[in-house]
């Protein structure tokens, strides 16, 4: 487990972009360039990301990026791999299909399928801000129950789909859910996968000022808190084997779960929610948990 | 698949002679995914990869938009790509067809023409590629199978050189099952003719890293160097002046073709009995073959027709055709699309394009095909014969023919 | 003069900071090193800590025995101040209450 104060100096994303203050996908960004020394060509769809990317003239980052349509994202890596095998230019450099929870979960989920059954050459990663945040917080599959956003108005009903699951029954190499206020783990895990041929897949956690309702300052706080009450697992499934990782295992060895309640009322986007519904939540959070126990007692079941 | 040369004549249906033109450009990724009529264009590419006669990246993608989306990718890294689709599958990729033509990607896409749905129907129109026609590609429409092959080789060395893509056409069925006589060009005449694909305009680069296609504003933005850079109007006027030069490169591209090979096909369009015509005939694709065989008939019976085929619709050439077409009384344009709530496709552009000039034929319109409703030469001769009386009668502006209606 | 000297054919960007221009501009605090000798990093005397440098999303920390802000590009999320172990920053006020900060 890499220490944060041995992750390397360089940096690749540039100061004075155009993400929000407090935005934790520049945290998350910051270690995943750092995992591959900014040798990448990274795909990016339509996101919060493309905005953090920047406008013409500018660019925010100092690795080659290339902007993409929203439905396509991982069908873009697929082609940016093949180009590169094609003009034998594939050695050294890491495909990074970067797109957010909406490209991945929802409107690009078709191509990310069959990138996945063809074990295309690529890491994909989903930074999760559980909701449509670049076009001002519509749900999505990936928002949680109970959250309002600007089309559920009510909060909505629906737990979130589990993406990491998905992609594990792709039968892929590698599955990994790690947290942008963890920059140690998504650190080790984009290095992890550097080394490893065929669809890697990494989910991140991405906490969201805005979208959720809580004060930038807050972003690594709650987003450790989320991991603290069990919500957030940090784990990975390599060729079929589960192991926790970072905060999530500690937790599992030693910890108690904090309560969900004490994370929902940091929220302004589950303002409102009843005691009933919280308890819902913290139930379908324990059985869950439950579920991920099992496995870490027996790696290679399932 | 019947005969499979590397060169010399042999039988072949327009789809293997599209993917023949894939193999002789030394395509070097092909994604596609298949569709009626346009799925043995892919199967034998596939076979190709498969038994290692063709060194190429082959993705078997899941759809449509993937299948351009992988061809976007791997052209803005460098590599010369090929895809083909029909109908459904190009309406699906739709966004996609967009994008490569605004990121000036030298792709080449054989579009095997058949209708739309709805309703569903297997056979050939030419609405799929006409449903396209705004969004910046080229597009060129072939006769037979020997044009497929020759306008596909070409299509890489057009698209290369003005950086737009390229969509070859062909009746999907009527050329694309048919088998012709096609002969097949030696690889190394090809080679001579099309060397690899130039530096492209993108720049993918550790030491040089670039951020493509990031969203441009309205108005121009300096960089930080303090260059006035374009805004999103300045780019695409950029896109139509290259698309534009299409008019100049495609007849040139031919000639270096000729030279290599020794066939041409007109450049922009062809004519057949044009000089002397009372009645202009005019279509692009197959349907201009048969109009070739209605002049026969027409000229046997004392009516002066001729046959302007379209090989180029966009750009569309509107000064060569004012040029071709001036002094004939009459044009009788044969569309197998329409743009619903006007007219067929070529007719309303050549109106457009002849409008105010002296000497500019009447235009007609016809509209044909439609669904692979069966259009013969006699259909097409009635057709003309309707057309001249009524222009002899006096009449200017008409409804469209709507040929073997049956309503 | 268009912007044909650009040079450009297609929308193709090369990287530069302050892409949004001086982001210090948009915060309404701004992190201070109140307590210096209170910085774990400086109390060893070495690169040790460094939370605050991992932590800013915009990359405005340095990775240095004690951080120092480049102000220039700094949101003011609070980020920084709020995973100091030890408290040495502190968010301030940009302006005095009930002042404009023109």
């Amino acid at each position: 487990m890499t220490k944060i104060v041995d992750l390397p100096e360089g940096e690749f994303v540039l100061s004075g972009n155009r993400a929000c203050a407090g935005c934790s996908l520049g945290i998350g960004l910051r270690a995943i360039t750092k995992a591959l020394d900014g040798q990448m060509v990274m795909t990016v769809p339509a996101s919060c990301l493309t905005v953090l990317g920047g406008m013409y003239p500018v660019s925010s980052v100092t690795v080659p990026w290339i902007n993409v349509a929203f439905a396509s994202t991982a069908a873009a890596a697929t082609g940016v791999a093949a180009g590169l095998r094609a003009m034998g230019r594939a050695d050294g450099l890491t495909v990074l299909a970067m797109a957010g929870d909406g490209g991945t979960g929802d409107i690009g989920i078709q191509a990310l399928s069959g990138a996945a059954e063809r074990n295309e050459d690529f890491i994909y990663l989903c930074y999760d801000n559980e909701a449509y945040m670049n076009t001002g917080t519509q749900r999505s599959s990936h928002t949680p129950r109970g959250a309002r956003t600007t089309t559920t108005w009510a909060g909505k009903r629906e737990n979130p789909k589990d993406m990491p699951a998905i992609m594990e029954a792709h039968g892929i190499p590698y599955v990994a859910s790690t947290s942008a206020v963890y920059p140690d783990d998504v650190y080790d895990k984009v290095a992890k996968a550097r080394g490893i041929r065929g669809l890697r897949y990494i989910q991140m956690s991405t906490a969201c000022p805005p979208g959720w309702g809580f004060d930038p300052r807050d972003t690594v706080r709650l987003g450790k808190l989320a991991v603290q009450t069990g919500l957030t697992v940090l784990y990975e499934v390599q060729n079929g084997v589960f192991g926790l990782t970072s905060a999530s295992r500690t937790l599992a060895q030693a910890g108690r779960r904090r309560p969900v309640a004490e994370l929902i009322a940091a929220q302004g986007r589950f303002k409102g929610m009843s005691d009933e519904d919280v308890g819902e939540i913290q139930a379908w959070i324990d059985s869950r948990w439950e579920r991920f126990m099992a496995r870490e007692a027996d790696p290679a079941g399932h | 698949m019947l005969q499979n040369p590397t060169a010399g004549v042999s039988l072949m249906t327009g789809n293997e002679a599209a993917a023949r033109a894939a193999r002789l450009a030394r395509v070097q990724v092909v994604a596609a995914y298949p569709i009626t009529p346009q799925s043995p264009v892919v199967e034998q590419l596939s076979k190709w990869v498969e038994g290692g006669e063709l060194a190429c990246e082959f993705v078997a993608v899941e759809s449509e938009h993937s299948a351009l989306t992988v061809c976007i990718a791997s052209s803005t890294v460098g590599a010369r790509v090929f895809t083909a689709t029909s109908s459904n599958g190009l309406a699906y990729m739709n966004e996609q067809v967009w994008w490569a033509a605004g990121a000036r990607l030298p792709i080449v896409m054989a579009v095997v023409n058949r209708s739309l749905a709805a309703p569903w129907n297997v056979l050939n129109d030419q609405q799929d590629s006409m449903s396209e026609r705004d969004a910046g590609w080229i597009q060129l429409y072939c006769r037979d199978n020997q044009e497929i092959l020759d306008t596909c080789v070409q299509a890489f060395r057009i698209a290369e050189t003005v950086n737009v893509p390229v969509m070859v056409c062909y009746d999907g069925f009527l050329l694309s099952h048919t088998v012709m006589p096609v002969d097949v060009p030696e690889q190394a005449a090809i080679d001579a003719f099309l060397p690899p694909r130039p530096k492209p305009l993108t720049v993918v680069d550790l030491a040089d890293p670039r951020n493509i296609g990031q969203v441009t504003l309205a108005d121009p933005r300096a960089n930080a160097e303090g260059a006035v850079c374009h805004g999103y109007m300045e780019l695409r006027a950029l896109h139509q002046r290259a698309i534009v030069q299409a008019l100049d490169v495609i007849p040139r591209v031919e000639a270096q073709y000729a030279e290599a090979v020794g066939r041409s096909w007109g450049g922009l369009f062809w004519e057949d009995r044009l000089d002397d015509a009372q009645i202009a005939l005019i279509a692009a694709g197959s349907l201009a073959t048969q109009l070739t065989v209605t002049v026969d008939a027409l000229r046997a019976e004392g009516i002066r027709a001729g046959v302007l085929g379209i090989r180029a619709y966009r750009p569309f050439p509107v000064a060569a055709l004012r040029a071709a077409l001036a002094g004939r009384g009459v044009a009788l344009v044969f569309d197998k699309a329409l743009s619903y709530g006007f007219g067929g496709p070529i007719c309303n552009d050549l109106r457009a394009a002849l409008c105010g000039r002296a000497d500019a034929p009447v235009v007609f319109g016809a509209i044909t095909g439609l669904g692979g409703r069966d259009t013969t030469p006699a259909d097409l001769a009635d057709a003309a014969r309707r057309a001249l009386a009524e222009h002899d009668a006096g009449v200017r502006e008409r409804a469209d023919d709507w040929l073997t209606l049956k309503l | 003069m268009g912007t044909s000297d650009c040079g450009h054919e297609i929308s193709m960007a090369t990287p530069s900071v302050g892409e949004a221009g001086k982001t210090g501009a948009w915060r309404s605090e701004r992190p201070v090193l109140v307590a210096p000798e209170a910085c774990l990093a400086v109390k060893a005397g070495k690169i040790t800590c460094q939370l605050c440098w991992v932590y800013c999303p915009d990359a405005c920390v340095t990775r240095s025995v004690g951080p120092a802000i480049d102000l220039t590009y700094c949101k003011g999320c609070g980020i920084c101040a709020a995973v100091c172990p030890a408290k040495a920053l502190e968010m301030q006020p940009e302006h005095e209450p009930g002042t404009c900060g023109r």
